[in-house]
């Protein structure tokens, strides 16, 4: 974060800081007003005063400055409406703020509380992941639209609703205590991983995977007792490491093809120490498993030395917690490296009824056919993830395939290394 | 504290919540009476009622100022409401647990709305 004092800002750098401490004041508010959708107005109001004032000197706690401008913002706005003193008053009672105390603290709790709210399993997912971006990534109803190929008009409709039945149904504001907590905590890490993946449909803007991995650090911070959260962001770290060599020149690079040089080395630490941490916990769930997996990619220096038979087992453990057709095809992939394709072949199609509409399903058996030297097949397999296939990317490498299949030197080992 | 409504909703034709014999409605009953035992102790209970089924609803509509009345339920649906409380509790997590127990008991999905909280109310 910039330190006060610093030189004249543009417009751009006000907006990039004023973002970052959004959610954080954004959830404070909400505590002060009891009402998010004045919490918004109120900010709306600072962010006008701050694009004048932060262009000289940002603040050195921009949160906290975005409270105090946005509450008596707020204040000014209900005294006009003759309910100042109310709020006042209430706010004083509540003992946790104190009145006239400068750049009121935001208190980090609070950003946890509002995505506890945020993620309300009385919220379908869809409210869920759309209001923790708003509220939280402090992202506009438009760049959310165009993350999740939404119409602006239906996705601030949606944000409507869901902010209309938090407050008509009185949905809390708080973390959930005891047993309700680990039932409670699982949407929300849900919301954050389906955020991050949403991040890397579109590799060049990492604006969604940091918001992910931002919002999951507090989350760990807050709650280090709970595992399933470092799992979650180890699941990320080690993902997003990879994410530079994950595309060349626009075209798909297989994990077996990258560089492995290039994968971010601070990220794979990190995300290895959080791995260590959650097997020394022993409280397995399916983030730790998954982000298992990935160290174990991680942690082979070449494709050739990856560790499959800890992988398998590990799968296996996946698997008995969450029997899913997804599950079940990276499994078959797993168990055919070393089994031999013959084996993940007969399982991926033991699993395959529900994944028929699945391009990587087909990918994955076009693989399993070409390694068994099965030409004709594989080609039909590939035919088949081409047409499912969600992007050009993948198009366009499967394109590749098929090609190479039809190609008069067709070498079934070598054809995914290009 | 605020109120909600937590209907009871059934399936026409399939009553899977009904207990057959008499001691399995007598159990049944008892379930039900401590629960509401448990909602009145907890200052939570305001009002609850069974309903008949739809066959017995007259549907009534103003047309042209004159009242028009017609056989049947509103919505031609399989669901029907078959009964309701009306609690209040603190927020919606207090509600759901009482529709949590409600629907324990009764062996019928339960919907959770909120009242209109009127003005200076």
């Amino acid at each position: 974060m910039t330190a006060s004092g610093a030189g004249p800002k543009d417009k751009r750098v006000v907006e990039q800081v004023f973002r970052e401490a959004y959610g954080q004041a954004l959830a404070t508010l909400v505590r002060f007003l009891g009402d998010i959708t004045a919490a918004e107005d109120a900010i709306q109001d600072a962010f006008v005063v701050a694009l004048d004032r932060w262009r000289l000197a940002v603040p050195p706690n921009p949160a906290g400055w975005i409270v105090t401008t946005a509450r008596n913002r707020a204040i000014d706005e209900l005294r006009r409406s003759g309910r100042g003193d109310e709020l006042r008053r209430q706010m004083f009672l509540e003992g946790d703020y104190e009145v006239g105390r400068p750049e009121a603290g935001p208190v980090s709790d609070d950003r946890l509380r509002l995505m506890f709210t945020c993620c309300h399993p009385a919220l379908r997912i869809e409210s869920q992941v759309a209001l923790t971006l708003r509220l939280l990534g402090g992202l506009s109803v438009e760049q959310i639209a165009r993350s999740f190929l939404v119409a602006e008009p239906a996705m601030a409709k949606r944000l409507t609703r869901a902010k209309y039945k938090i407050k008509a149904a009185k949905i809390p504001y708080r973390v959930p205590a005891g047993a309700e907590l680990g039932r409670r905590l699982s949407p929300v890490l849900t919301v954050l991983y389906l955020i991050y993946n949403t991040g890397l449909d579109d590799l060049e803007s990492n604006t969604l995977r940091s918001d992910a991995i931002r919002l999951a650090r507090v989350v760990v911070r807050l709650m280090p007792d709970e595992p399933e959260a470092a799992g979650l962001l180890a699941l990320m770290l080690l993902n997003e490491s990879r994410v530079p060599v994950r595309r060349s020149g626009g075209d798909l690079v297989l994990l077996r093809d990258q560089d492995r040089q290039r994968w971010d080395r601070s990220l794979i630490e990190e995300g290895l120490g959080l791995v260590r941490a959650c097997i020394r916990r022993d409280r397995p769930g399916p983030f730790q498993l998954q982000a298992s997996i990935q160290a174990v990619h991680c942690h082979a220096p070449t494709f050739e030395d990856t560790d499959w038979r800890q992988i398998v087992v590990l799968y296996d453990c996946l698997f008995s917690m969450m029997p899913t057709p997804v599950v079940a095809l990276n499994r078959g992939v797993a168990i055919g490296e070393v089994e031999g394709p013959e084996v993940g072949l007969e399982l991926l199609d033991a699993a395959g009824a529900e994944l028929d509409s699945f391009h990587l399903f087909h990918a994955a058996r076009g693989s399993m056919l070409r390694r068994m030297g099965n030409r004709e097949a594989a080609r039909a397999a590939y035919l088949r993830a081409l047409e499912l296939a969600p992007n050009e990317v993948d198009r366009r490498f499967l394109a590749g395939l098929i090609a190479q299949a039809d190609s008069a030197c067709w070498i079934p080992d070598r054809e995914e290394t290009r | 504290m605020s109120q909600y409504l937590l209907s009871v909703h059934s399936v026409e034709d399939s009553e899977p919540g009904e207990p057959r014999s008499p001691e399995q409605m007598q159990q049944f009953m008892e379930r039900i009476y401590a629960l509401e035992a448990e909602m009145k102790d907890g200052g939570n209970f305001l009002f609850t009622g069974r309903l008949h089924g739809p066959d017995a609803s007259t549907v009534v509509r103003s047309t042209g100022g004159r009242p028009v009345m017609t056989d049947g339920p509103f919505a031609e649906a399989k669901e029907h409401i078959a009964g309701f409380y009306i609690i209040q509790a603190d927020d919606l997590d207090a509600a759901l647990i009482w529709a949590g127990k409600v629907a324990e008991c009764i062996n019928e999905p339960i919907e959770v709305r909120p009242f209109f909280e009127m003005p200076g109310s």
